[in-house]
């Protein structure tokens, strides 16, 4: 009596679980596109609230594309802000200059596509040393890519030199920011939890082996650089349209450790961490921000702290089960199902 | 025809010569055991089979096609699979996905399907994961399917890098020094056990030990390696008394 | 030609203080295979502790360099101590991240408690020598000398002493050391005290050739001596000073003959195709893949 008790509780808990993450999802993203869009249209929310919430979207964007290269994968890349500024000036471009004024906010999510896709293109360039070059040699050739993107924007007068970009319109509101970060999110768990991010994860756990188990390693990196610089780039481009003024030196090191920075403190390898690294690093600065120039004291010291404490950051290595996709879940829960009736019916 | 023929395979290191003209065939479901002292050259034929160096000379053929100059993932997909002396599994990574990883080379979904989950992927990824769990369930792992790879006892340990290495469905079958830090009693179990392997998924073995026991009781042909050259081959009973057997193992006093 | 010579000097100046300043990155690696990104600033508070050494103490140069590189020595180890010591057996990449962090920290300590650049007063009376057409500055002459000098000193510690020895074979099997009697924390320490200390005197060095200081000065001048460090074979000594040179060379004939504008990116078009050509560094050997 009492063990089917049991039994039945087990099984009625697991099928709330289930339904309840079957639409778990859909119903956060539609709270939060309906929430972005009305915040937009009526105003109800301070417009410094906004603009913070679009920093945060954006951070989560970069973090959670850099840690594709630098958690999934196990590489050290340090250029993120160069593929941000590639994005940005492409994307600043078309709105300022090709697109017509009449139609620059139609043509927004293009421009941003746009800045995206030469990201990605840039990104595939940088994977090809990848191949040969490892750890921390790879780190200084990601390291010299930034510095160079940096350098040819200074010396590219029609971009402006080191005065930089003006002239672009605040197109970047809280629905494409919502948008552009729930898609970003979205590719890069699908592409972990897939042939080809199982092929990434194995990059970083022991790459002869990887080759030996017939994952194409080159294959492997070539995706991995190019979806991560895709983003990288699609963050600059509403970067420059949320902030409506770039220069080069926005891009440089600094911002790409502030990006290390909170992957790190989230957690490597973790959707679910770099989520939280990019709203807790995000938030803090700004409600520090009455500490003047002592809360960029604070802050380094903080990160020391939590990396003594918790070398892995917060959620190294773990991910929430909210991003696993249920496919594997309900094939798995089918087959020892099948193998239970199999080896029941067998005397 | 032989499934593997390997012929006149040399290879330096920075001049020093760690095989020299290595000759071997081995017909389809042969079990062939490598065997010398350490330092022999023995893992290097391994890795120079599987693409990890590029031969200094010679051939190696499966089925007979060429694979020098072949890259590692290439040769793996061809039918040659590898555990290692050390175990190298994906330590931080399930039991599930180590075996899963393994499915690299036969999944029939574009980068494009696998970023947004459409088109093939579902029905691919549900064959993948079907093929692992049954793989695991025939090695009696899958109830530990979900645990880190590192966690597992050392012998699951060796046992899960086998079964990765057959989830790439290869047709030959090299193990590494399958019994290294196991006692006579395991090592027992294991020649069973790379019997009952061979039966099941019907591959080739090409074996590299130096427990002598383990080559004598199960392997139908042996190999000898010392400083890289090949001083014995035959059957196990012809090889145990060679005196230049003797004398590699045991050293000069010990050769009649 | 004398303008090539002249530029040429301009280059070994450069070139012997970034290679001082690689000499931190690759000896911490050496030892710890850590990036101590927080080595660049410590270059910075070097060339502080010279403003305060000669502006409020009035201390002439040679007191000047030497409680400088003290200072700057102490400070590393202390940091060792507080903020790497924790993390020796943790992933590599948290010490990375640490360093950073501690890094970022003195930038802005230093940012906090001087918000405004500071000029260092001549501590020296420059001579000038003509040599044909090139103008020898006797400043220009010490700094090469004194660089020199310190390295030649830093060359015969690492390949003649005990503690060198001691150096080199944790490098080499970090696991054996300990049996063989030698206290591994006081070899770290001593390496970090010694790193630093370098890195103190090329900021001590570079602040009386280039006089401005601001505490954001070492983020751009640490990440290119670790480029040396690295393009010279990273954990290599002899490597780093190579690297130096190099890149000192590569940027002072750049700007020479392009407009200046180009510097940085002709530099590391440059040293992103010699990591390309030669992976592993001048120096540096790959580490053979063992199967």
């Amino acid at each position: 009596m009492n063990r089917t008790g049991t039994a039945y509780a087990t099984w009625r808990d697991g099928w709330r679980r289930f339904t309840a993450r079957k639409y778990f999802w859909p119903a956060v993203l539609a709270c939060g596109l309906a929430f972005s869009i009305a915040a937009d249209r009526y105003d109800f929310v301070d417009l410094y609230v906004q603009l913070i919430v679009i920093y945060v979207g954006i951070n989560i964007i970069l973090t959670v594309s850099l840690n594709l290269i630098n958690g999934y994968m196990g590489e050290f890349s340090v250029g993120h802000a160069g593929f941000m500024a590639v994005g940005a000036y492409t994307a600043s471009l078309i709105t300022v200059h090709v697109l017509p004024q009449s139609v620059a906010a139609v043509g927004f999510p293009v421009a941003v596509l746009a800045g995206g896709l030469a990201a990605a293109l840039i990104g595939f360039l940088v994977a090809i040393p990848s191949f040969k070059t490892r750890g921390d040699y790879l780190a200084i050739v990601t390291l010299a890519f930034g510095m160079i993107v940096k350098s040819i924007l200074e010396n590219i007068d029609a971009v402006g030199g080191p005065r930089g970009l003006l002239g672009m319109e605040k197109l970047t509101t809280l629905p494409w920011v919502f948008f552009w970060t729930a898609l970003s999110v979205w590719v890069i768990r699908n592409l972990v939890y897939s042939n080809y991010g199982r092929g990434v994860l194995s990059v970083r756990e022991d790459e002869i082996a990887a080759d030996l188990m017939s994952v194409n390693t080159r294959q492997v990196k070539i995706i991995a650089f190019v979806v991560s610089s895709f983003f990288a780039g699609i963050a600059g481009g509403l970067f420059a349209h949320a902030l409506q003024f770039i220069n080069p030196r926005m891009f440089d090191i600094i911002k790409s450790t502030d990006v290390l920075i909170m992957v790190y403190l989230g957690g490597i390898a973790s959707l679910a961490g770099s989520i939280i690294g990019a709203v807790i690093y995000t938030l803090l600065l700004e409600i520090l921000r009455p500490l003047g120039i002592w809360r960029m004291v604070f802050m380094p010291l903080l990160l020391v702290v939590l990396m003594i404490y918790r070398p892995r950051g917060i959620m190294g290595l773990r991910e929430t089960k909210l991003f696993e996709p249920l496919g594997d879940l309900v094939t798995e829960r089918l087959w020892r199902k099948t193998k239970k009736e199999a080896s029941d019916a067998a005397p | 025809m032989p499934l593997l023929e390997i012929s006149g395979l040399t290879h330096y290191f920075a001049g020093l010569c760690a095989v020299s003209d290595f000759h071997l065939a081995v017909a389809p479901q042969e079990l062939v055991g490598i065997i010398g002292p350490n330092g022999a050259g023995k893992t290097t034929v391994f890795n120079l089979i599987t693409g990890v160096y590029r031969p200094s000379e010679g051939s190696i053929r499966l089925d007979g096609r060429e694979l020098t100059g072949q890259s590692p993932h290439a040769i793996t997909r061809l039918g040659i699979a590898r555990t290692f002396q050390n175990i190298r599994l994906f330590k931080d990574l399930t039991v599930l996905d180590n075996v899963r990883i393994a499915h690299y080379g036969e999944a029939a979904y574009s980068p494009v399907e696998a970023l947004l989950h459409i088109g093939r992927f579902r029905a691919e990824e549900k064959r993948i994961t079907v093929s692992a769990l049954d793989l695991l369930a025939v090695f009696k792992l899958d109830f530990v399917a979900h645990e880190k790879a590192r966690s597992l006892p050392y012998g699951l340990q060796r046992k899960l890098e086998i079964a990765r290495a057959l989830a790439t469905r290869p047709r030959l079958l090299l193990l590494d020094e399958p019994a290294a830090g196991m006692n006579p009693n395991e090592i027992l179990q294991l020649m069973e056990f790379i019997g009952w392997i061979r039966r099941t998924f019907s591959v080739t073995i090409l074996l590299i030990e130096h427990q002598m026991r383990l080559v004598m009781g199960i392997c139908e042909r042996l190999v000898v390696l010392d400083f890289g050259a090949t001083i014995a081959a035959g059957l196990p009973a012809a090889v145990r008394s060679d005196p230049k057997v003797l004398e590699a193992y045991l050293g000069e006093e010990a050769a009649p | 030609m004398a303008y090539f010579f002249q530029q040429l000097l301009n280059a070994l100046q450069l070139g012997s203080i970034y290679a001082l300043i690689a000499l931190g990155y690759t000896m911490v690696y050496g030892i710890l295979t850590m990036i101590n990104f927080a080595h660049g600033d410590l270059f910075m508070v070097g060339a502080f502790f010279c403003f305060l050494l000669a502006v409020y103490l009035k201390l002439s140069f040679v007191p000047t360099l030497l409680l400088s590189m003290l200072g700057v020595a102490c400070l590393g180890v202390i940091i060792e101590r507080l903020a790497y010591k924790p993390l020796r057996t943790a992933p590599r990449v948290s010490a990375i991240i640490t360093a950073l962090g501690v890094g970022l920290f003195l930038e802005n300590f230093t940012l906090a408690l001087s918000p405004y650049p500071k000029h260092i007063p001549p501590l020296l009376t420059n001579v000038t020598w003509t040599v044909g057409a090139v103008s020898i500055s006797s400043l220009q002459v010490l700094v090469i000398v004194l660089s020199l000098g310190l390295m030649l000193i830093l060359d015969f510690v690492v390949w003649r002493t005990k503690a060198g020895m001691a150096m080199r074979a944790i490098s080499w099997d970090k696991t054996i050391v300990p049996l063989m009697g030698v206290s591994v924390n006081k070899i770290i320490s001593l390496t970090f005290a010694i790193g630093t200390g370098l890195g103190g005197a090329a900021g001590v060095l570079y602040s009386l050739a280039y006089p401005v200081i601001d505490p954001y000065m070492g983020i751009m001048v640490g990440w290119k001596a670790f480029i040396c460090a690295v393009v010279g074979g990273i954990g290599n000594v002899r490597g780093a000073m190579i690297g130096g040179f190099i890149l000192g060379a590569v940027e002072i004939l750049v700007a020479a003959f392009f407009p200046s504008t180009y510097r940085d990116f002709v530099a590391f078009t440059l040293l992103l195709g010699l990591l390309i050509l030669r992976p592993y560094g001048i120096l540096g050997r790959p580490q053979p893949q063992k199967v």
